[in-house]
């Protein structure tokens, strides 16, 4: 029975929280290592992006919601989903157009192309925050929860409960629908294995015939797809507000970095081992400790390795042992 | 410096003259920023009371008030102290009602209103570190420390038999002032705190954060913060995750915003807001009813005494020099005098003109002490069915 209390509390504050991150981290890194593996920089305007895209699901669920369409236990921001999508991939398109082509004509270097994306993530924040404002929104409707804290406590007699929110449960499955779909487009379809084949060795693509402007536009419009559902999933399980998107750059970049930049399977392995660390450690372990152990053995401290305060840290801790130690990554991407 | 030295003095001689001028009062709130919701209601309570003295024509052979406002943040001490430091210099005003949150108050103290020599009345910090600041005798404020609040969260615990608690703060002075507080006066009278930790305000998501407190337990959780800030955020993942039910929200988490998030579920949950129940309360409720504000947002009451303490102890220093109604702040705000209540400035302004004694109460029961803070009132509420109701007052 304590053993179950322990896996139970144990799931409740550390497993699912983590998951749920871990699997939106490994969305938003996927669309970084993608840029980077085939347009060859990083892209910092990426939160930014996520925010944009988000924002634009929001006006699009409002105006649903206004017509009276419904989802019924699902959010409808699920629905509007693909206009978000529509939108931002264009404006990415558009951006591409106007700043980044100009860049790749001259064949600039990536340190270039990097500030550059700075630049253009200073200007899609500011567009984001004219756009929608600054202050926090809750777009969630349907179901909140597939099951709540009390419901479990009741139905199984534990003394710990387990809540699992619907939010949460949406975006492991929507991150795992993504990630099949875009496995199965690079490895399965004719402009997937262009795209790899450009992204492995640009001279040889470009001698076998590849078009390199389809590739690069293709490539945008799977990053602001990527962006827009990371985005969208995060705004959904916690709440939407511009900022954010924007301090979610390091964890992002960590995880696509710890996987290996330019290896979409190290991005996701990367997100959730950044996600599994940044709760792992700060998170307190007295009370599933208590349920372990004997009652001699029981703790008095917290057993918590570093305040939560300290999570970006975690980030940065392991971002600097990776690029110490191994910088191709887990995976063997490109040497950043 | 020089030359503000010479602007300070041709204002003091100008002031001493003691003409119908144009007093002007800076109002420094957070307008933005996590109090953003309630500083408009307090920069509303502050202005009545301004414009019930101009209207009046009393004030120093029928001076004018006229507010200038300024923006604090709450959080940003350079942003505070530019807007404080443009009020000063630029628009020259006599006075400062502000500023609204611990911090920034104490950077505004010591960067513009000692170095100017300006009177500063804050409705709202209330950190204890305050008390001790070096000030000049230029610092009041019409909100207690949280020295007092700790001993009233303490006992309202105890009453309601909560034997421990977990304590989440914000991570500033306000925050951690508080939570300290607390937890020595509920140790003092015998509770058990399992743990005491900081939420950084403005992040989406706080499961970390009330995983560590639920792993250490308690009975009730106490969440000293910011309710349009991670104080709320807090408390939606606590929750969600199941990990408390009952919440202890002092002043920094009252606002009818928590009734529209979480309805019926803070059902039981409780807190305390500094408020009293003197007649001067609720005729102030009505005047700002009447006036368009909510008087019952936290610290309306206590911005509106603010303004009306600087303008009675100019009146009775019979100058808007900060120089000269410093030293008077004290003595109209306390016994013994005739008592002022909200609405009755005109009549204050008369008796101090005639020479007579007052005791300003108006909305807050305004009792000065030590080194120029309110003794402090509070009154007590809970959740009932998804309202916030008030059970007493202490």
């Amino acid at each position: 029975m304590d053993l179950l209390n322990a896996l139970v509390t144990l799931l409740n504050f550390v497993v699912i929280p983590a998951a749920s991150y871990g699997a939106q981290l490994a969305l938003g890194a996927l669309g970084v290592t993608l840029i980077y593996g085939i347009l060859r920089f990083s892209n910092f305007a990426h939160g930014d992006t996520m925010a944009f895209g988000t924002a634009m699901v929001i006006l699009f669920t409002w105006w649903l919601q206004g017509m009276g369409v419904h989802l019924g236990p699902l959010p409808t921001a699920l629905l509007a989903l693909p206009f978000g999508i529509a939108v931002t991939a264009a404006l990415v398109l558009f951006t591409d157009r106007a700043v980044y082509r100009f860049y790749r004509r001259q064949k600039a270097a990536p340190v270039i192309l990097v500030i550059v994306s700075m630049g253009v993530m200073f200007i899609m924040n500011g567009v984001t925050r004219f756009i929608i404002g600054v202050e926090e929104i809750r777009f969630e409707d349907g179901e909140r929860f597939v099951i709540t804290a009390g419901e479990f406590k009741k139905m199984t007699g534990l003394a710990e409960g387990l809540a699992f929110r619907s939010t949460q449960a949406i975006t492991i499955v929507t991150a795992i629908i993504v990630v099949a779909a875009l496995f199965w487009f690079l490895n399965r379809t004719r402009t997937g294995k262009s795209m790899r084949a450009f992204s492995d060795n640009e001279d040889l693509a470009l001698l076998s015939g590849i078009n390199p402007e389809r590739v690069v536009a293709v490539t945008w419009i799977i990053a602001a797809g990527l962006a827009t559902i990371a985005g969208t999933l995060y705004g959904l399980d916690k709440a939407f507000k511009a900022f954010n998107y924007f301090q979610l750059l390091l964890p992002i970049f960590a995880s696509a970095i710890v996987g290996g930049l330019g290896s979409p399977l190290g991005a996701i392995a990367g997100g959730f081992l950044v996600a599994f660390s940044e709760v792992g450690f700060t998170y307190a372990w007295k009370k599933v400790a208590t349920y372990v152990l004997p009652d001699s053995l029981a703790p008095d401290s917290l057993l918590q390795l570093m305040s939560t305060d300290y999570k970006f840290a975690v980030s940065f801790a392991i971002l600097i042992i990776v690029l110490l130690f191994k910088p191709t990554g887990l995976f063997q991407g490109k040497s950043v | 410096m020089k030359k503000l030295l010479c602007a300070t003095a041709v204002a003091a001689i100008s002031a001493a003259a003691a003409q119908a001028e144009d007093i002007k009062i800076g109002v420094i709130l957070g307008f933005t920023g996590p109090l953003e919701s309630i500083t408009p209601h307090m920069a509303a309570g502050a202005e009545m009371a301004m414009k019930e003295v101009s209207d009046s024509g009393k004030l120093l052979d029928g001076s004018t008030v006229t507010p200038v406002r300024g923006d604090s943040t709450c959080v940003d001490a350079a942003a505070a102290t530019a807007a404080a430091e443009r009020l000063v210099t630029t628009d020259k005003v006599n006075a400062i009602m502000g500023a609204d949150c611990s911090g920034v108050t104490g950077a505004i103290l010591a960067n513009v209103a000692v170095p100017n020599g300006v009177v500063m009345i804050s409705p709202s910090a209330t950190s204890p570190g305050l008390s001790t600041a070096e000030d000049n005798g230029l610092f009041f404020r019409t909100a207690p420390s949280d020295a007092r609040q700790g001993e009233v969260v303490a006992a309202i615990l105890k009453d309601r038999g909560i034997g421990s608690v977990a304590i989440s703060y914000t991570n500033n002075d306000y925050g951690k002032g508080l939570a300290e507080s607390i937890q020595r006066n509920f140790e003092a009278a015998g509770g058990k705190v399992t743990i005491s930790t900081a939420h950084e305000d403005g992040k989406a998501d706080y499961s970390a954060e009330v995983g560590s407190l639920a792993s250490a337990g308690g009975d009730a959780l106490v969440v000293a913060g910011y309710v349009d800030q991670g104080g709320s955020g807090v408390i939606q993942a606590a929750l969600d995750t199941g990990a408390f039910s009952t919440f202890v929200l002092p002043d920094g988490m009252y606002g009818t915003v928590l009734e529209e998030k979480f309805g019926t579920s803070l059902d039981g949950s409780f807190g305390d807001v500094p408020g009293t129940d003197s007649p001067g309360a609720a005729t102030f409720v009505e005047m700002a009813t009447a006036a368009g504000f909510e008087g019952t947002s936290s610290f309306t009451g206590e911005s509106y005494d603010a303004a009306a303490l600087i303008m009675l102890a100019m009146q009775a220093a019979k100058s808007s020099s900060s120089a000269d109604f410093k030293d008077k702040v004290m003595d109209v705000a306390n016994a013994p005098g005739e008592p002022i209540y909200p609405g009755e400035l005109a009549k204050g302004l008369e008796l101090i003109a005639a020479g007579t004694d007052i005791d300003y109460v108006g909305a807050t029961a305004v009792e000065l002490i030590g080194p120029g803070e309110s003794a402090g009132n509070y009154r007590e509420y809970e959740f009932k069915d998804g309202k916030i109701t008030t059970v007493g007052f202490r």
